[in-house]
């Protein structure tokens, strides 16, 4: 049987996760409750704002089960909002914010400004060899602590660090699922 | 390491891609503003009246005070529109200036141009604009719109027109799908939409940009309601702060739109929320006054 990946469905660009994992042949479907979480043995956590899918993560109750997939190894990867989602502290967090945790890092939300200064470039990716990896950067976070046990596997000329790993977890500030460059996700099913 | 390129229809669409599944909220104040982030919005529109009380009060509506803009921008942390006149691009100047995250060249306000719209290549900043049908959405996008969202009759809390303008662009773009390839020449002429553009929406079945419903929305299950019809979400302007408990109707309609296929969601969210938004009938709204008609 071949695995089952999920993508966070409460909010933000979940369909283009969908579309690219399902491109490199991938069984992709939607998470929205616990019942769907049960069924993936891996997730993905899209672009959007993270002050709404947090939010929406403790209405619908897959909050908790989703923290509790994490300890016990299950892969996850976050774009975005879903790299806030994984860090164990934000950086400018609205009042109350919560988030999943997991990955030793701190991480800046909005750390390049407004949409004006939202970019577009090529990055080398530590693990992904061939090429630079195409990324696209909206109202994108920075991770502004690294952890001991956590990898960095891309950052930008200036040094700021835009895509780590720390064992089952993996996180970018930029869109390979807007860029249409299927190899971070082909990286995070090799994980 | 090769260039950085700000500004590009990738990341000017790319927000509104995530901005997709979301409510986003007109806001008068800094403290709406407060409440709209506090409640879930994905976003909020800053203005200095909601549209209900620009058709109460008449007049010509403008662009919005800057220190209101800013003040706004300053209070929360998600991405913060603000509305241009159609055709106004010195407004659209100075909202760039400012720094607002997208520009709506909107049909609310009073229009600065019958004629032209804004040239929305020329900004790096994304602009959303209004559509009734799909022939208006690509002329838009055409003109660089990085987001489109169906009119409706804002001010009104009558979703009948936003029902009709999402049924219609999402119909037409199923009709040019359907479509022999030799047929999408005259679509795209009785479209007034460049060919390009209709044979793109009639391969990929879907516009280029993402597609929010706007004008009218007032309840949890009036937004289910155009998400089900195909939105990707949805502008709530006069419907949360013109009704008796906006904090609680706010969250509900977010709740709403992430659920919006599951009834019991909905009733559940439905519950308690108080006085809705007076409302008037769009039959009702003599022609002159109908804003869904502005722009063309």
């Amino acid at each position: 049987m071949t695995e089952t990946v999920g993508v966070l469905a409460l909010q933000g660009d979940f369909r283009e996760h969908i579309f690219i994992l399902r491109s490199i042949g991938a069984d992709a479907i939607e998470v929205r409750t616990p019942a769907d979480l049960a069924k993936v043995s891996r997730l993905v956590i899209p672009g959007g704002e993270s002050t709404v899918i947090d939010k929406l993560s403790r209405i619908f109750e897959v909050a908790e089960p989703i923290k509790q997939r994490i300890k016990e190894g299950m892969p996850v990867y976050g774009t975005c909002a879903g790299l806030i989602m994984l860090a164990s502290e934000i950086g400018g967090a609205m009042d109350g914010q919560q988030n999943f945790g997991g990955m030793d890092v701190t991480v800046e939300r909005n750390a390049f400004g407004a949409q004006l200064e939202s970019f577009e470039t090529d990055l080398d990716f530590k693990g992904i060899e061939d090429a630079p990896v195409k990324a696209v950067f909206i109202r994108a976070p920075i991770v502004s602590r690294v952890g001991d046990k956590v990898e960095v596997l891309s950052s930008l000329p200036n040094g700021d660090v835009v895509a780590v790993r720390q064992n089952n977890l993996l996180g970018t500030s930029f869109h390979p699922e807007i860029s249409g460059d299927s190899r971070v996700h082909e990286y995070f099913l090799n994980m | 390491m090769t260039d950085t390129d700000f500004g590009t229809s990738r990341v000017k669409r790319g927000l509104a891609e995530m901005l997709k599944g979301g409510v986003i909220m007109d806001v008068v104040t800094p403290e709406q503003a407060r409440i709209a982030e506090d409640a879930g919005a994905v976003a909020v529109m800053a203005l200095e009246r909601v549209p209900a009380d620009i058709r109460a009060q008449g007049g010509v509506a403008r662009m919005s005070d800057p220190d209101l803009i800013e003040a706004i921008i300053a209070e929360v942390s998600i991405p913060v529109m603000a509305k241009a006149r159609i055709g106004h691009f010195v407004e659209a100047q100075v909202l760039q200036a400012l720094k607002v995250d997208y520009i709506d060249e909107s049909e609310v306000l009073s229009p600065a141009d019958y004629v032209n719209h804004i040239d929305k290549w020329a900004f790096d900043v994304p602009f959303v604009c209004g559509a009734t049908n799909l022939g208006e959405a690509l002329r838009r996008i055409t003109e660089g719109a990085a987001m489109i969202r169906s009119k409706g009759e804002a001010g009104t809390g009558d979703v009948s027109e936003a029902v009709k303008h999402i049924r219609a662009i999402n119909g037409q773009i199923k009709q040019l799908s359907a479509m022999r390839e030799d047929e999408l020449y005259v679509a795209a002429k009785e479209l007034q939409a460049p060919y390009e553009l209709v044979r793109e929406v009639a391969a990929t079945g879907k516009l280029p940009v993402v597609l929010f419903t706007a004008g009218g929305v007032a309840t949890p299950a009036d937004a289910a309601l155009v998400m089900q019809l195909g939105a990707d979400g949805v502008f709530v302007g006069s419907g949360i702060f013109k009704s008796g408990e906006p904090a609680k109707r706010a969250a509900a309609i977010v709740k709403a739109v992430a659920a919006f296929t599951d009834a019991n969601v909905i009733a559940e969210t439905s519950r308690g929320l108080g006085e809705a938004m007076v409302g008037i009938n769009v039959a009702d709204v003599p022609a002159p006054h109908r804003l869904a008609e502005r722009g063309w």
